[in-house]
């Protein structure tokens, strides 16, 4: 086992014992926090499959995570109001169920990936961010100008969506849910970067001329990377509003889309794990020092600055070295 | 009929032109080589049928298929295998990621490259900026195999190495012939090796092919005037 695999697992298992301690101490607030990382982090971990695999510094991600979000709850406002969402040329009815909305949420996310993933790879460095910025702005004032769905104030769910044989109330199951979708998503992304695809799209990210040698598109591998990022980013947003029971355009912000590249750069670009430690050093942050002072982001800054500098490869560089995402 | 065939090849760099008329053919299991003297445009007309260089002009067809239009992955996928000059290895992937990256179905594979070049068994798990000069460029040659092939470019395969290295690489070039039956176009300088492997050869002079003919024909006169050996 390589010092990374280590670290990574004592990260796994950090965060789950962070939760199973607090269930066990009946500390309901602290497994909240914990279902909030292992949320944040899972939207980080699809970032990284563009960010960290392919080098596409995507700057308006929360396009995503908005879409997961809005799924939600367009789907659960019509269910709790027994309103359908069409009537023609088709019935289309709300839903409650988690795994429909997880798919609706994925499959959404992925055909905005295609669109916007189509358009903005025909750029690149400073026009790839400032087209994904473009397509994330364009996402958040089109939610802030639908009163349909609550306009800017956003839009309320009452009850939590349900998941077949668990109570979702229950914040340890709801953790355990996201917990095990992380697992997931971070097996995912380990299996990528193994595979044929993962290994060629970093070495586009290195060479775009040398993968073409080859015989490969990278201008398809980016778009496939680019949507399944967006799916995994996606499916966070859902169970980011499913966690509040609350959707708005923040989730479209370009603040959203940042502070999920700082978990990344926190964490480590790249590093299979750099999004859950990235997402938990925030969280514990925001939670510590936002009780201290409103200007925590302050800290946050100089946190940032400093793994910029001296940490490379982010937290997990510093603690497990270097060495590349496949690993 | 010939697997590749270029007729009246012109490039440019932006405003400069870079080549002014260069035609080579290269048959079915036939090894030619590609020579000429330091800047004379060897390097930018493999980037031409490599369609690499878009900024250009003529006739190019590979097995029978006319590759104007064609983006340079195609031209990979149609069967063009490149052993780019300077080796040009994926850095930080493994010699075994090396190899999977540019896998594509055929014949040969990593037990089948591993055969040719047996110091890449021992050395799977290292990565490609770790391995020595000659063994970058058998991974090089390698990962250009596992593309399966059907036209092998190599260009300057043997520059830069020892000459135990350099012979090795030769015999891999000649068991490519003799036993995998490969077309293969070869830029080198090595006059000497390339009459063991080769059967035509076409020099470029300033652009332009000067010269083509069988390799055994390539006398002193034509090497001393347009080789400068």
């Amino acid at each position: 086992m390589t010092r990374e695999r280590l670290v990574n697992a004592v990260i796994l298992l950090g965060l789950l014992g962070t939760a199973l301690g607090a269930w066990a101490m009946d500390a309901p607030y602290t497994i909240t926090l914990a279902t909030k990382v292992a949320i944040l982090a899972l939207a980080g971990v699809g970032l990284n499959i563009a960010l960290g695999l392919g080098g596409l510094v995507s700057l308006g991600h929360a396009v995503f995570f908005g879409i997961g979000g809005y799924a939600m709850g367009i789907l659960a406002s019509h269910a709790q109001s027994y309103s359908p969402i069409l009537t023609t040329p088709f019935v289309i009815e709300g839903t409650k169920s988690m795994p429909v909305i997880w798919l609706v949420a994925i499959l959404a996310s992925a055909l905005a990936g295609l669109v916007i993933g189509a358009l903005s790879l025909r750029t690149s460095g400073v026009y790839f961010i400032m087209i994904t910025l473009a397509f994330g702005q364009m996402f958040f004032y089109f939610a802030i100008s639908w009163p349909a769905y609550g306009g800017e104030d956003g839009l309320s769910i009452y009850v939590r969506n349900g998941f077949p044989g668990l109570n979702t109330l229950d914040p340890i199951q709801f953790f355990l849910i996201c917990f095990v979708l992380l697992a997931l998503g971070l097996g995912l992304t380990a299996r990528l970067a193994r595979s044929a695809f993962g290994l060629a799209l970093t070495s586009a990210r290195q060479n775009a001329a040398r993968v073409q040698a080859v015989g490969i598109s990278p201008y398809r591998l980016r778009l496939v990377a680019f949507m399944l990022s967006g799916m995994v980013t996606g499916l966070a947003g859902a169970l980011y509003a499913d966690l509040n029971r609350f959707v708005s355009p923040t989730m479209f912000s370009w603040q959203t889309s940042g502070e999920i590249m700082v978990f990344i750069i926190l964490g480590g670009v790249g590093r299979l794990f750099g999004p859950v430690v990235g997402a938990a050093v925030f969280i514990v942050l925001e939670h510590v020092l936002g009780g201290l002072s409103e200007y925590w982001h302050i800290y946050l800054g100089a946190l940032l600055l400093l793994v910029v500098l001296f940490a490379r490869g982010g937290i997990i560089g510093l603690v497990a070295g270097r060495e590349v995402a496949h690993d | 009929m010939s697997l590749l065939s270029a007729q009246g090849i012109t490039a440019f760099y932006g405003p400069s032109q870079a080549l002014f008329g260069v035609d080579i053919e290269v048959g079915e299991g036939e090894v030619v080589a590609l020579m000429g003297r330091n800047g004379m445009g060897k390097s930018t007309t493999i980037k031409v049928i490599c369609r690499m260089l878009p900024e250009a002009s003529g006739h190019v067809t590979f097995d029978s298929q006319d590759m104007a239009g064609v983006p340079s992955h195609r031209a990979a996928q149609a069967g063009i295998g490149l052993v780019p000059e300077g080796r040009r290895c994926f850095a930080p992937l493994t010699v075994e990621e090396n190899l999977i990256s540019a896998a594509r179905p055929g014949a040969w594979d990593i037990a089948q490259v591993t055969r040719l070049f047996p110091q890449l068994a021992a050395r799977m798990d290292q990565r490609a900026a770790s391995l020595s000069g000659g063994e970058q460029q058998m991974l090089a040659i390698g990962r250009a195999l596992m593309t399966n092939p059907r036209l092998l470019i190599l260009d300057e395969a043997t520059e830069g190495l020892a000459p135990v290295v350099r012979q090795e690489i030769w015999a891999a070039i000649g068991e490519l012939k003799a036993d995998a039956g490969l077309s293969i176009l070869v830029v080198d300088k090595s006059l000497r090796e390339l009459a063991s492997v080769a059967d035509r050869a076409v020099i470029l002079e300033r652009g332009k092919s000067v010269w083509t003919g069988k390799f055994e024909t390539l006398d002193a006169e034509i090497s001393h005037r347009f080789l400068g050996v």
